[in-house]
């Protein structure tokens, strides 16, 4: 086959089986490129299983910094017989099969528009090594090495990693950097090194980092001051609170006395976290949880005792796809509308969307401050692509002048200076946010009785109509207040005329900004485009629908979501908002914005995704 | 029933320690029916942080729904409260536990927020050995809903509109023995002698104080075919002891007979004497107590009194070696970690 050199611009994808140690193999791989000074971006595709079953980890190398999945694979490594004959059809044609030609392959799968790569490697192993879990372990090292050579990569770079991680165990180094020299020579002795498809030094990467966006939550959890987490296990938001846990053992933990300036409680189910995180806050602690879909669902009645009594609450939604068990280890946006409007009632609660680690970051810090100021839920409303792979993301920054927004709480000298009746909910300051009062402050004054029931402006119960429409008001009263306080949406407007916009939100930003940069490029379509970053909607939001003649509203649910939420809350013409789906499990792709778009603007289809009405 | 406290006292009303008089631990006035065992236990935990000398503000009170749940609003007007959701309380109880350990929590439960609806909550606070009381002002019947059995409702007992309740009863004291509660005690809100004394006991103690209080519906299930009613409870009532609290630093004064009176130092240096009318019960042993249950339900007895304890558990802070300043306090000091350790977070990822 006559091949072009294709340079840092492809997609690699490994195909293993869970539970055989191929995770950190492959990550070895994709931080070297990374190392390299090349842009990546890995995704795990991983069963809701613990030995045994199909895994992928697919990762888009490329060196203009276009980091959403773009669809498609050019190198497979296909390590797992199970899933073998997909993966073969998978590749793009005139991409590669790297195979263990320890087995021979069906013949039957062969394919004469790509090419395979056999590589002895189970025998290798059976040579090398007595111990069967090395012989896997080592295996997974060994093909790392044999793309080494294949992709022209610096194996010195790769050395350097398993050093590093390594650190504090360098028994360990030897042998791997041997497993991997090994695997490197099988290629070579295999196939001309390096092939079509070459991995080069670039200096691309500049100052960012590589994390995944449950460690980014978990470490603004520690930075925001979260010091009450209470939770309950659920893919894929558990490592949140790992990460959360890790690093307060490490800044948290008086060094004199070995006592935690912290607390996780793991609950005995979602709703005792979110209960104790709502007692927590009550008393004055900035408390939070992590969950996921089903997680929020139980969540719902304490969400709106939290709404309605008014008591901070910081809950980050790591979303999978539902309904019900749904895929627990797909991605998708669809908890959008129970988030926004969660638990009977009237209620509306505070959303932030982050599309990367710094926003999962510096969302969740600026959770507590807001949660706080307006004595309400937030969520930070992540997703499974987002949490649980790798992002490269610029670096965290953090003010060391920055304090904690406590919110309106009156102290005891306040309370002993007052001389009017301490009102809780009394709208003092005409922004329908009151102050509250921590218990334990004041001998005689400030005590009030938080109800879930209705009440006036003292915390008394009343079943008085116009006692009952005053508050809700005010409530609303605040909840417009907030819109001036929440992040406000990213812009991207296009300097030629334009009349037709793109709404996205959360980890839609990387494919929906590479797909409007390829439709600006090769179909000479541009567009303006915003991302929102919370609910309640900013004025910002509201302007750019208003200027456009329509607008895409691109997301990763069935129901178009987000777009049901914008023509609630602003009234629009549903035929203004055009809903862009993707809602298959897996991260959306620039590809198929693209297609979409091109297709609608070029009415080669006029009902892209559409609703059936 | 009054819709209005009066406001006169008699202007000699005792002082505690503090120079509080009981007005001072009083709270709205209830809106219970008028007979109802609640009233009774709400004017047991008055008269408890009264003479215990309890800074009201230092004490929250915690309830979920229902009947029992409404009860805090009629004490301790002084204390923050929370009415939280239908049997969650033991997880607000434990979160605002978590925000800061030098407080007081009283928990105030019913046999449907406690054995239905939040049995989960319960037995895990219980396991969790929090720092709080948890009484459970047990009637056996759905009150607010008007007259539905409950968890706790004996076979064979009926309520006022009720067919013979067919199902196996929970018995609230024997599971918390089970679960590990460190302080068991089962009372009657028609003792007040008994239970006022139970009540400073379980503040006393660190750790989970459960107080199962059968607490008659005189609406519901007052009625001669209940197993709740005033007078059966009263026909049936046995006592295995009982109980003095003596402030730390006090003079024990109630003389027994010796070997019939065991006394159980506190964390405080408080003591309580239990003065034993059944010597069989080890109050440190809860195979002793749970077997004690069992053999007076079997002859159709109630059995009341201290229960179990265990003056030496670690309650939840000391088990997570949390910091003595409560967690609420802590400022951006203690809690963020600061920007030059975020820039090495940074380049460990690099």
């Amino acid at each position: 086959m006559k091949r072009d050199i294709i340079t840092n611009e492809f997609v690699v994808k490994f195909a293993n089986v869970n539970g055989t140690g191929s995770a950190s193999a492959n990550k070895l791989f994709s931080r070297s490129v990374f190392r390299m000074g090349v842009p990546i971006s890995p995704k795990n595709i991983f069963p809701s299983n613990i030995q045994g079953l199909p895994t992928w980890y697919e990762v888009r190398i490329n060196e203009k910094g276009f980091l959403a999945r773009r669809g498609g694979i050019d190198v497979m490594i296909g390590m797992n017989p199970q899933s073998m004959q997909r993966d073969i059809a998978e590749v793009e044609k005139g991409g590669y099969f790297i195979y263990d030609s320890t087995k021979p392959l069906d013949p039957g799968w062969l394919r004469d528009d790509i090419d395979f790569i056999g590589l002895p490697l189970t025998e290798k192993c059976r040579e090398m090594y007595e111990d069967p879990r090395q012989r896997q372990l080592f295996r997974n090292i060994m093909y790392v090495g044999a793309l080494v050579a294949l992709f022209g990569m610096e194996i010195d770079v790769v050395k350097q990693l398993i050093s590093d991680q390594f650190k504090g165990k360098e028994q360990l180094v030897a042998p791997n950097v041997k497993a991997l020299e090994t695997g490197f020579g099988l290629a070579q002795d295999s196939y001309p090194c390096p092939f079509a498809f070459r991995i080069a030094r670039r200096n691309n990467v500049g100052n960012r980092i590589l994390m995944d966006g449950n460690e980014a939550c978990g470490l603004g959890a520690v930075y925001g001051g979260g010091s009450v987490c209470a939770w309950y296990p659920i893919t894929p938001s558990t490592s949140v609170i790992d990460n959360f846990s890790r690093y307060c053992r490490k800044f948290r933990i008086d060094s004199e006395t070995g006592a935690k300036n912290f607390a996780v409680v793991q609950a005995e189910d979602e709703l005792a976290a979110i209960g104790m995180v709502i007692g927590a806050s009550w008393n004055g602690a900035r408390a939070f949880t992590a969950t996921s879909g089903p997680g929020l669902s139980l969540m719902q009645e304490f969400l709106g005792l939290a709404y309605f009594a008014e008591i901070p609450t910081v809950l980050i939604d790591v979303q999978r796809a539902g309904p019900s068990t749904g895929m627990p280890t797909r991605t998708q946006q669809s908890d959008i509308i129970t988030a926004a409007y969660a638990s009977h009632g009237d209620t509306k609660h505070i959303c932030l969307y982050p599309s990367t680690p710094r926003e999962c970051f510096e969302f969740t810090a600026t959770a507590f401050d807001l949660a706080e100021r307006f004595q309400t839920p937030v969520l930070v409303m992540s997703d499974l692509d987002l949490g649980m792979n790798d992002n490269m993301s610029d670096p965290f920054e953090w003010d060391d002048a920055r304090t904690y927004d406590r919110g309106k709480v009156f102290n005891r000298d306040d309370l002993e200076n007052m001389q009017e009746r301490f009102g809780r909910y009394l709208d003092i300051d005409g922004d329908g946010v009151p102050y509250r009062t921590y218990p334990g402050t004041h001998p005689t004054k400030g005590s009030f009785f938080t109800r879930g029931t209705s009440k006036d402006e003292y915390a008394i119960y009343t079943e008085a109509g116009e006692k009952y429409i005053g508050n809700m008001e005010r409530l609303l009263r605040k909840w417009d207040t907030a819109s001036e306080y929440v992040p406000k949406p990213t812009h991207c407007t296009t300097d030629k005329p334009c009349t037709v916009g793109v709404i996205y939100y959360g980890t839609s930003e990387a494919a929906t900004r590479e797909a409007l940069y390829h439709l600006n490029n090769l179909h000479g379509i541009s567009l303006d485009c915003l991302g929102i970053k919370a609910f309640p909607f900013t004025r910002e939001v509201q302007d750019f629908i208003d200027s456009h003649e329509y607008v895409f509203v691109v997301e990763q649910n069935r129901d178009a979501q987000m777009r049901s939420l914008l023509i609630n809350e602003f009234d629009y013409n549903p035929d203004q908002l055009v809903p862009l789906l993707h809602f298959d499990g897996s991260p959306i792709t620039a590809r198929f914005i693209r297609h979409e778009i091109r297709d609608w603007i070029l009415q080669t289809t006029t009902t892209p995704r559409r609703r059936r009405k | 029933m009054s819709y209005k406290i009066p406001g006169f006292r008699h202007p000699n009303l005792p002082k505690n320690e503090l120079g509080y008089t009981t007005k001072d631990y009083e709270g709205a006035v209830s809106t219970l029916c008028a007979g109802c065992g609640h009233d009774s236990i709400s004017a047991a935990i008055i008269e408890a942080c009264f003479e215990m000398s309890i800074q009201p503000h230092r004490v929250a009170k915690l309830s979920g729904i229902g009947c029992s749940s409404k009860t805090p609003t009629y004490f301790l007007g002084n204390s923050h409260g929370f009415n939280s959701v239908h049997g969650r309380m033991p997880s607000v109880a434990t979160g605002a536990n978590m925000a800061n350990r030098n407080m007081l929590y009283v928990g105030i439960s019913g046999d449907g927020d406690t054995a239905s609806i939040g049995m989960g909550q319960f037995v895990h606070a219980v396991r969790r050995n929090v720092n709080m009381v948890y009484i459970c002002e047990n009637n056996g019947v759905y009150g607010l809903t008007k007259g539905q059995d409950s968890a706790t409702t004996d076979i064979g007992s009926k309520s006022k509109k009720g067919e013979p309740n067919a199902l196996e009863p929970i018995n609230l004291c024997a599971i918390a023995l089970q679960l590990g509660a460190t302080f068991v005690a089962n009372s009657f809100s028609g003792d007040k002698s008994q239970l006022v004394p139970i009540i400073k006991a379980a503040i006393a103690h660190q750790g989970f104080s459960f107080i199962n209080v059968i607490s008659p519906c005189v609406t519901f299930n007052n009625v001669v075919s209940s197993t709740k009613s005033y007078d059966y409870i009263r026909q049936h009532m046995a006592s295995t002891n009982s109980v003095d609290y003596v402030p730390p630093a006090s003079e024990i004064t109630t003389e027994y007979e010796p070997g019939t009176t065991e006394r159980v130092t506190m964390h405080d240096g408080s003591v309580i004497s239990l003065h034993k009318l059944d010597p069989n019960l080890d109050i440190h042993s809860r195979r002793s107590a749970l077997e004690m249950i069992y053999e007076y339900s079997a002859q159709d007895k109630v059995l009341t009194g201290v229960l179990f304890i265990d003056p030496d558990a670690d309650e939840i802070h000391k088990t997570m070696n949390t910091t003595t300043t409560p967690l609420r306090n802590l400022t951006e000091k203690e809690l963020c970690p600061g920007a030059a350790a975020l820039e090495t977070i940074n380049e460990l990822h690099r």
